[in-house]
C-alpha cells in the first residue's frame, strides 16, 4: 500500500501537530502550518485530527496511487485532478489503484493537504512524524519528498473506487474555522515599548507579507515601527504567532518552525485561532491587525474547536454505515 | 535572593515566569531547577517548557484545554497553577554536570581569530589561554538544536558579533558574541565570531538524548591539535 512520487514538488514534506516538548533543547516544534486544513482533512475521512499529512506547496507533486485509497485535500485549492478528473478540496474521495492525481493551478492559499483513511507510514522522531528538515528526522527521512520515493499508508480500501475515482457525498464546511478579516493580535511583553505613534500604525496600517516568508516566518514590510526607547533584551522564549520587531522597524510573524528563543521585541502575538488563516495567505498579500485580549483569544479558539468538533461528529455519522459495508 | 518576579503572556497559548531583569548565574540556576522541578510533575495539557537566562515559559495546549474548560479563563488557570508552583518549589538546584569540551583554535578551523586577537590587543595563544581558563555556564538551548549559549566570558576576549553574519557556519564551530560563547551544532549561518572548532557532534538525531549540552551544564572548554582534532572527529562522525 503506498504512493509513489512521479514528479517531485516544489516543498511537500509530512506534518502533523508539530513536535512538542523538546524546546528546551533548542528543537522547534513545526508541524503543519494550517492545521485547520491538517485536522479537516483528517477528519474528513475517519483519521484522528492530528495524524499525519501531506503538506504541499506550489506546484506539488504528481502522485501514483499503487493501491486502492481514501483520501481527503484540504487547505488551498491547486485544481487538483485524478487522471484528469477534477476533484474538489474538502471533499472525501476513494482513489483507484494506478490512478494519478495531479495539481495544475493555484486557485486560493497556498499549502494544500493530503490525508489518506490510516494514515501514512512516517518516520517518528521525539513523538512526532512532522519533518524536521535542518536535523533530518521525521516524516520521509528527514527530508522533503523526491521523485520516486514510496510512501506507505497503513490502510487499503477493499471496495473498489471507480475508474480513477469515486466522490464520497459529503464536504467539510469551513465556516466558523477561519478568519478572513484583519489579524487578531495580544499585547506582547515588550507593546509598551513601542512609541504611540507606532502603536497606532500597528493596528491602522496595512502591511505586506514579504516574499523572504517560509515556514519559519512571515515577514512583513509596513511602515517602520519605532520604541520608545531602544534597549538590549535578553533572549527569551517566543512563540507561534509571535510578532517580533526587526532592528530595521519591520515585523516578523512566527510560524512553524520558528526558533525557540529569540531577543527581538515581541510587540504582539497573533492569536491561535487565526494563525491557520495567515498560513494560507501568499507573499504580497495585505494584511492588517486589530488588537484583542486573552479571554478573546480563548473564546475564538473554543469556537473553533467546537465546529471542529462538529465536522468530526457529523463526519463519522457519515462513515459509519460506509465502514460497516466496508468490513 | 529576593529578586522580583512576575508573570505575562507569551501568546495566547504560554505564560513567562520573569525572574528579574538582568543575565545573572544564581537567577539562571533557579529558572533551571525549577524547569527540572516542573518537569516531573505531570499536568495535563503542557506541551513545553523552555528555560532562558530569566525567564521560564510554559507552552499549552490551548486547543485541548478551552474544551475542557468550559468559559472558565484557561490562562488564569495555567497562572494560578505556575505561582502555586513556583511559590511550592523549594528551589533546591538540580545537579550540575561537569562537560570537557575539545577545541581546536586552528586559524583554519576559527577564521576570526586573529581578527578577534587583534582587536584585544592579545595574541591568538593569549585568547586561547583566556577562553579555556574557566567553566561556563549552559544559561539555554536555543536559536538551533542543541546551540547553547555559555558565559560569561572574560571581558578581555568579548567581541561583538560580525556586522555581516557568514552565510555559512561549519557545525562544531566554536563562536564568541558579546560575553557569550557558543558552539553551532549545525551547518547554518551565524554571526558570532569563529575562535575554533570542536571535533564532537552536538547534536546527534540517533540518540534518546540528542544535543549533548543540556540548560545549566558546566563546561570546559580545552585545546586539542589538529591531528587530534581529526581523530576525534573520524570518531564522531563515521560518515563523514
Amino acid at each position: 500500500m503506498s504512493i509513489r512520487i512521479l514528479k517531485a514538488g516544489l516543498l511537500d514534506s509530512i506534518q502533523d501537530a508539530g513536535r512538542y516538548g523538546y524546546q528546551h533543547w533548542g528543537i522547534n516544534p513545526g508541524g503543519a502550518m494550517d492545521s485547520i486544513a491538517m485536522s479537516v482533512a483528517n477528519i474528513l475521512i475517519g483519521n484522528e485530527a492530528s495524524e499525519p499529512v501531506i503538506e504541499m506547496h506550489f506546484p506539488p507533486a504528481d502522485i501514483l496511487f499503487e493501491e486502492n485509497a481514501m483520501i481527503a485535500l484540504a487547505g488551498a485549492d491547486m485544481r487538483a485532478t485524478v487522471n484528469g478528473q477534477a476533484i474538489p478540496v474538502h471533499q472525501p474521495l476513494l482513489v483507484a489503484k494506478d490512478s494519478v492525481l495531479r495539481f495544475s493551478g493555484l486557485v486560493s492559499g497556498t499549502r494544500v493537504y493530503m490525508a489518506v483513511h490510516g494514515g501514512w507510514q512516517a518516520d517518528k522522531w521525539l513523538d512526532s512524524c512532522s519533518t524536521h528538515l535542518k536535523v533530518k528526522a521525521g516524516g520521509y527521512h528527514g527530508r522533503s519528498l523526491q521523485k520516486n520515493d514510496t510512501l506507505l499508508f497503513k490502510k487499503s480500501i477493499s471496495k473498489p473506487a471507480q475508474i480513477p475515482c469515486t466522490l464520497l457525498p459529503w464536504r467539510a464546511n469551513l465556516s466558523g474555522l477561519y478568519n478572513a478579516g484583519e489579524f487578531r493580535f495580544i499585547e506582547g511583553n515588550e507593546y509598551a515599548l513601542l512609541n504611540a505613534r507606532s502603536r497606532t500604525s500597528l493596528t491602522s496600517a496595512s502591511f505586506t507579507i514579504a516574499q523572504q516568508s517560509d515556514r519559519m516566518g512571515f515577514r512583513l514590510t509596513g511602515p517602520v515601527l519605532t520604541l520608545d526607547s531602544q534597549q538590549e533584551l535578553i533572549s527569551t522564549a517566543v512563540t507561534k504567532g509571535t510578532m517580533q520587531l526587526l532592528p530595521d522597524g519591520q515585523l516578523i510573524i512566527l510560524m512553524a518552525d520558528h526558533q525557540t528563543t529569540g531577543g527581538y521585541p515581541r510587540v504582539g502575538h497573533i492569536i491561535s485561532a487565526d494563525i491557520p488563516s495567515l498560513a494560507q495567505l501568499p507573499a504580497g498579500k495585505k494584511i492588517s491587525f486589530s488588537k484583542t485580549d486573552i479571554a478573546s483569544a480563548e473564546k475564538a479558539a473554543r469556537l473553533q474547536q467546537a465546529n471542529l468538533q462538529q465536522l468530526q461528529n457529523a463526519c463519522n455519522f457519515r462513515l459509519q454505515p460506509f465502514f460497516a459495508n466496508e468490513s | 535572593m529576593t529578586t522580583g518576579y512576575t508573570f505575562y503572556p507569551c501568546g495566547d497559548h504560554a505564560i513567562t515566569l520573569a525572574l528579574g531583569d538582568r543575565i545573572d548565574a544564581g537567577i539562571n540556576e533557579r529558572v533551571i531547577a525549577f524547569f527540572y522541578y516542573l518537569s516531573s510533575q505531570q499536568v495535563e495539557g503542557i506541551k513545553d517548557i523552555i528555560p532562558a537566562y530569566h525567564t521560564l515559559t510554559v507552552v499549552y495546549d490551548l486547543e485541548k484545554l478551552v474544551k475542557k474548560s468550559g468559559t472558565a479563563s484557561v490562562y488564569q488557570k495555567m497562572h494560578e497553577w505556575l505561582q502555586a508552583a513556583w511559590l511550592r518549589h523549594t528551589g533546591d538546584s538540580a545537579v550540575m554536570r561537569q562537560m570537557q569540551i575539545p577545541v581546536c583554535y586552528h586559524p583554519s578551523l576559527g577564521p576570526d581569530l586573529e581578527s578577534v586577537a587583534k582587536s584585544c590587543s592579545m595574541d591568538i595563544d593569549e585568547i586561547i589561554d583566556v577562553h579555556t581558563s574557566i567553566p561556563y555556564r549552559v544559561y539555554l538551548i536555543g536559536f538551533l538544536p542543541g546551540f547553547a549559549y555559555m558565559g560569561t566570558i572574560d571581558a578581555r576576549i568579548a567581541t561583538p558579533r560580525k556586522a555581516t553574519p557568514r552565510t555559512l557556519v561549519p557545525a562544531g564551530s566554536v563562536g564568541i558574541a558579546g560575553r557569550q560563547t557558543g558552539i553551532y551544532p549545525f551547518d547554518s549561518p551565524g554571526g558570532w565570531q569563529l575562535i575554533g572548532q570542536t571535533p564532537l557532534q552536538m547534536f546527534n538525531v540517533r540518540k534518546d538524548q540528542p544535543s549533548l549540552l543540556q540548560p545549566g551544564d558546566e563546561v570546559q572548554f580545552y585545546q586539542v591539535t589538529l591531528t587530534e582534532f581529526n581523530q576525534i572527529r573520524a570518531d564522531e562522525y563515521p560518515h563523514p
